[in-house]
């Protein structure tokens, strides 16, 4: 009898302990086990205050290295299913004529027209694919970032057709079957809902640069803030001739090239 | 009323428990869909959408077609549609139902679909399609299934009918407006990116909604006797043939455009279609058969002697119809995927899975519209 109320002390307050270290480390971001820096949570999340922005220098890119979407792929648990219909990717390289369909062509260069250039979501300013989206799973975060809900998804695939750059891919079957490597930094996704680039929001998080941009050995890409005149990324814009892709949909991509 | 629907010889049995095998085979290539994914579908990564997106929009357009005899007879009381107006209505009815469950069948996480309601979003064109095909689909069943309760009992229909009827008719254009829009206002898919799709969706939803109308009544009449008379399939099929012509002309319009613009995204998904695209051609026998049976029919339909005939009426009505299922429910969806965004050309092809789960859907309507057609012709001949 005593012993049983004695276990029954020892389990509560044992669960009493944990109540609170979890309720710190909501209070005091340092308590917690998993560390979480600004900006968060110091910044008030004023939309629009912040836009994230990547510049890709593709001057700089190694053709054959695929660093930076092995990475990206290991990181957010992406499958592979070697095959083009189920084919899940969030950052790839492609052609020039592929990437940039709607830029000059005509007689253009071997040196840049033979070389591939990675895609990956461009967090558009006027994205196609949140405003279509009838359960607002996928949706513009306050610094920029379009995000998805993947717990709320229908999976209508309507963001699908509404993407101008391909950007966005379906799980037409259980991604968990085909992660090779699974890696506790990210959830794995289920079947039947719709994923993309996250623009690393779960690193961002931490205070982690986007894992693309850390895995390049080139230092391709330079990620930061578009809103800030005096981040580097705008130095860079400022200091380069870049473009966007299919600029003339008005969908104001946040990511630029350097070409 | 619903008793009537179970009453019936032995044809009609033979037919109901043919349609619930198409319907059984349905729901078990559908329970394997839901099992391994739309992986078992033709669709992929870059033909996203395809025979059930395509069904849904054809079908909305069958929907919206009953206005072309509830305007008419409630708005202009024009007396020869009496007896065919209820066959819109109810044909209406299926064709919403097939509508949402074409879209069901679809979704990748089907039993998310209460989320488009729970977080209502006014900026998604699949919010209102969802609400306008709901109230479409209540509305009919509705005015339908009260006028012919007030039949029934000989006595004249509740007021309360006459607002709801007449709110069906805008409604039907809103239907059809509304699917248009889920396409015409996407950046980058360049054969659905105009302004005459809207027009040209409730051009061909008049002439084959119309054309499958009249299919119908002469089915009614040879199997169970009621007749829709004949004066009303004959005015049902000049405005076939007034939408059919208005049809081909958009889409003729939508050529020129593209091709004297010579802009190369506004031409690649036409070429495509009817020509072939870098040796992808799967689709232009199709096609080029669409536009041909189609624009014959309507030469048919033009001739009053033919327009007359028993036997011409009914051929050139098929024909319309298989024209622009083929135009809508495989050409168009299938076309604004080609070529992709990076400027791929993937053909697709359904599945029998996926046809197996398509004929289920046209199954279940079928059966709907049966039983709808049963109650009304027992009604209407005082069985």
């Amino acid at each position: 009898m005593m012993n049983e109320e004695r276990r029954a002390f020892i389990k509560k307050s044992g669960l009493g302990v944990l109540a609170c270290m979890g309720a710190a480390s909501g209070l005091i971001p340092k308590f917690s086990l998993e560390k979480t820096v600004l900006p968060a949570w110091d910044e008030k999340q004023v939309p629009g205050k912040i836009r994230w922005g990547m510049l890709i220098d593709t001057r700089k890119c190694i053709e054959g290295c695929k660093e930076c979407v092995a990475q990206c792929h290991h990181v957010h648990n992406v499958p592979d299913f070697n095959n083009r219909k189920d084919e899940v990717k969030w950052i790839w390289k492609s052609s020039y004529n592929k990437v940039f369909p709607t830029a000059s062509q005509q007689f253009q260069s071997e040196k840049i027209a033979g070389r591939s250039y990675l895609a990956l979501c461009n967090h558009c300013a006027d994205s196609p694919c949140t405003r279509v989206c009838p359960t607002e799973a996928t949706f513009k975060r306050w610094d920029g970032i379009v995000a998805m809900d993947y717990h709320r998804c229908i999976g209508c695939r309507f963001c699908m057709a509404a993407c101008p750059y391909g950007s966005r891919s379906f799980n037409w079957q259980d991604p968990r079957t085909a992660i090779k490597d699974p890696s506790l930094a990210y959830p794995t996704r289920e079947q039947g809902v719709v994923e993309k680039c996250n623009f690393c929001s779960d690193r961002l998080v931490k205070g982690l640069l986007p894992a693309c941009v850390e895995a390049c050995p080139q230092q391709v890409m330079t990620f930061g803030d578009l809103n800030d005149p005096k981040s580097e990324i705008r130095g860079l814009l400022e200091n380069n001739e870049t473009m966007q892709r299919k600029p003339e949909l008005g969908t104001k991509p946040s990511v630029f090239y350097i070409i | 009323m619903i008793e009537k629907a179970l009453k019936g010889n032995r044809n009609y049995w033979i037919w109901i428990s043919f349609l619930a095998l198409v319907i059984a085979s349905g729901i078990s290539a559908y329970s394997q869909q839901r099992w391994f994914g739309l992986t078992v579908t033709g669709m992929g990564r870059d033909v996203s959408w395809g025979l059930y997106i395509a069904q849904f929009t054809f079908l909305v357009g069958v929907a919206a077609s009953a206005v072309m005899v509830v305007l008419p007879y409630y708005l202009h009381n024009y007396k020869a549609f009496g007896k065919i107006v209820i066959i819109g209505e109810f044909l209406a009815v299926s064709a919403t139902l097939m509508c949402l469950l074409f879209i069901l069948a679809d979704m990748g996480r089907p039993d998310r679909v209460l989320n488009v309601m729970l977080y209502p979003s006014p900026h998604s064109m699949v919010f209102w399609d969802v609400m306008v095909l709901n109230g479409y689909f209540i509305i009919n069943l509705v005015s339908g299934w009260t006028v012919l309760g007030a039949e029934r009992k000989g006595i004249p229909p509740p007021r309360w009918v006459k607002p709801v009827i007449y709110l069906s008719i805008p409604w039907a254009v809103s239907i059809h407006t509304v699917t248009a829009f889920l396409y015409a206002g996407l950046p980058g898919r360049h054969l659905w990116l105009t302004a005459v799709l809207a027009p040209r969706f409730l051009a061909s939803a008049f002439a084959a909604g119309t054309s499958l109308l009249i299919l119908l009544t002469i089915i009614l009449k040879k199997t169970t006797g009621f007749d829709a008379g004949s004066e009303a399939r004959e005015k049902l099929a000049v405005l076939a043939t007034y939408a059919g012509v208005t049809n081909f002309f958009l889409i003729g319009t939508e050529f020129f455009t593209a091709l004297y613009s010579n802009i190369p995204s506004h031409m690649h998904s036409l070429q495509y279609l009817f020509f072939g695209l870098e040796g992808h051609s799967n689709l232009v026998p199709w096609m080029w058969f669409s536009l041909m049976i189609g624009l014959g029919s309507v030469v048919v339909l033009l001739i009053p002697a033919l327009r007359a005939s028993s036997k011409w009426l009914p051929a050139a009505c098929a024909g319309l119809v298989i024209s622009i299922w083929i135009d809508k429910g495989v050409g168009l969806i299938l076309g604004g995927f080609v070529p992709s965004p990076l400027e791929d050309i993937v053909e697709y092809s359904p599945t029998l899975i996926e046809i197996a789960i398509t004929l289920g859907i046209w199954a279940i309507g079928a059966l709907l519209l049966t039983v709808l057609l049963k109650v009304a012709v027992a009604v209407k001949t005082q069985e």
